[in-house]
């Protein structure tokens, strides 16, 4: 049986989409097989962060009506043989699922694949339960920002209630710039107040943009960006490596910066 | 560690950070999610308040101005604390 695990966050745009993507694919690069489930029915997006927007098909509800097999649904990646994604309908609303056919859906993938990455929609609706209906584990990911942070808090605690403990925290959008201006939390910072253990941090980048632009996720670029070493970084956590966490502050690492560091802490 | 602690103060005065915007949003964040989490509203934390402040008046007559009851917030777990500067015992109860 595969991993389930949902990426979630509670606030919209702190990129969980893009962490879906990029985590699929370097899991996938490592030689796993993995399935990538767009939770967010009606505003699906995870096909055009991926490229194969051109070649969805049928969606999930598809194969809930029984109007096609779950295999014809799935979209192969031609990059990457190992990644499958089952888009979400666009046509429809957050309602048109339940948990329990979420259930059945991963219960499905994950006899087949070794890991089914659910994308969950914003909010903490029927969508995000949905979502988190059959899930083990949970990556949640947030931005540096007060909103973002206490949404994330919010999730916390509903995932927690609904059984899921394995929790990772996924810090993005970090500008080193600022935080060392003392113009925007730290990792650490946030971690402390989440009080959960960090899965990893990526840094705010242009290159991410680029990629979303383009259908590619970072992690297939031959020259990794920071932000793609990020992801893949996380993805080897997943399988159970040792991974240091990149430090964001080494163009900063003067003398007076370490000490402040080491004496702010 | 205090020596830790002493020397990490010593180092913020003689080098202090420019005002920045983190230790605020600190601080609100914390505030905030303090009462996420006790899921208190603010009707029954005043309530709780003055149930409180009713019961230690009858032992004690205290400074009502100098008052500090807030939730707070250390790793996950929220704390209520009500600090009560107490001026006098009220003797006339513990005699009877």
């Amino acid at each position: 049986m595969g991993r389930v695990i949902v990426i979630t966050s509670g606030k919209g745009g702190v990129g969980k989409t893009t962490t879906t993507a990029n985590l699929g694919m370097a899991l996938a690069r490592m030689g796993r097989t993995v399935a990538l489930i767009d939770a967010d029915f009606g505003l699906r997006n995870l096909d055009l962060l991926l490229g194969l927007e051109n070649r969805v098909v049928y969606t999930a509800l598809d194969v809930l009506a029984g109007d096609c097999r779950l295999e014809q649904a799935l979209v192969r990646d031609k990059r990457q043989p190992n990644l499958a994604l089952l888009p979400a309908a666009q046509n429809r609303n957050k309602d048109a699922i339940t948990p329990e056919q979420m259930r059945h859906l991963a219960g499905l993938l994950s006899e087949k694949f070794d890991y089914v990455l659910i994308d969950c929609p914003a909010g903490i609706e029927a969508g995000f339960k949905n979502a988190i209906a059959p899930a083990q584990e949970a990556l949640l990911v947030t931005t540096p920002e007060i909103a973002a942070v206490r949404d994330a808090d919010r999730v916390i605690g509903l995932l927690e209630a609904h059984g899921i403990r394995k929790i990772g925290l996924i810090v993005n959008r970090i500008r080193p710039q600022m935080v060392q201006s003392n113009h925007m939390m730290s990792v650490s910072d946030v971690q402390e107040i989440l009080a959960i253990p960090l899965a990893g941090l990526v840094p705010d980048d242009e290159r991410v943009i680029i990629s979303t632009n383009r259908g590619e996720p970072l992690v297939l670029d031959t020259n990794l960006s920071l932000p793609g070493i990020a992801f893949q970084n996380i993805a080897r956590r997943l399988e159970g490596e040792k991974v240091p966490f990149l430090d964001l502050d080494a163009p900063y690492n003067t003398l007076m910066g370490r000490l402040r560091r080491f004496f702010s802490r | 560690m205090p020596v830790l602690q002493a020397i990490r103060e010593l180092f913020e005065r003689w080098f202090p950070r420019s005002g920045g915007s983190r230790d605020e949003v600190k601080r609100r964040l914390q505030l905030v999610l303090a009462h996420d989490r006790a899921d208190l509203t603010p009707e029954m934390l005043e309530k709780m308040r003055q149930d409180i402040v009713e019961v230690i008046g009858r032992y004690v007559e205290f400074d009502a101005e100098g008052m500090e009851f807030s939730l707070e917030m250390d790793e996950r777990v929220t704390a209520l604390i009500a600090n009560v500067p107490i001026r006098r015992v009220r003797r006339e109860l513990l005699e009877s």
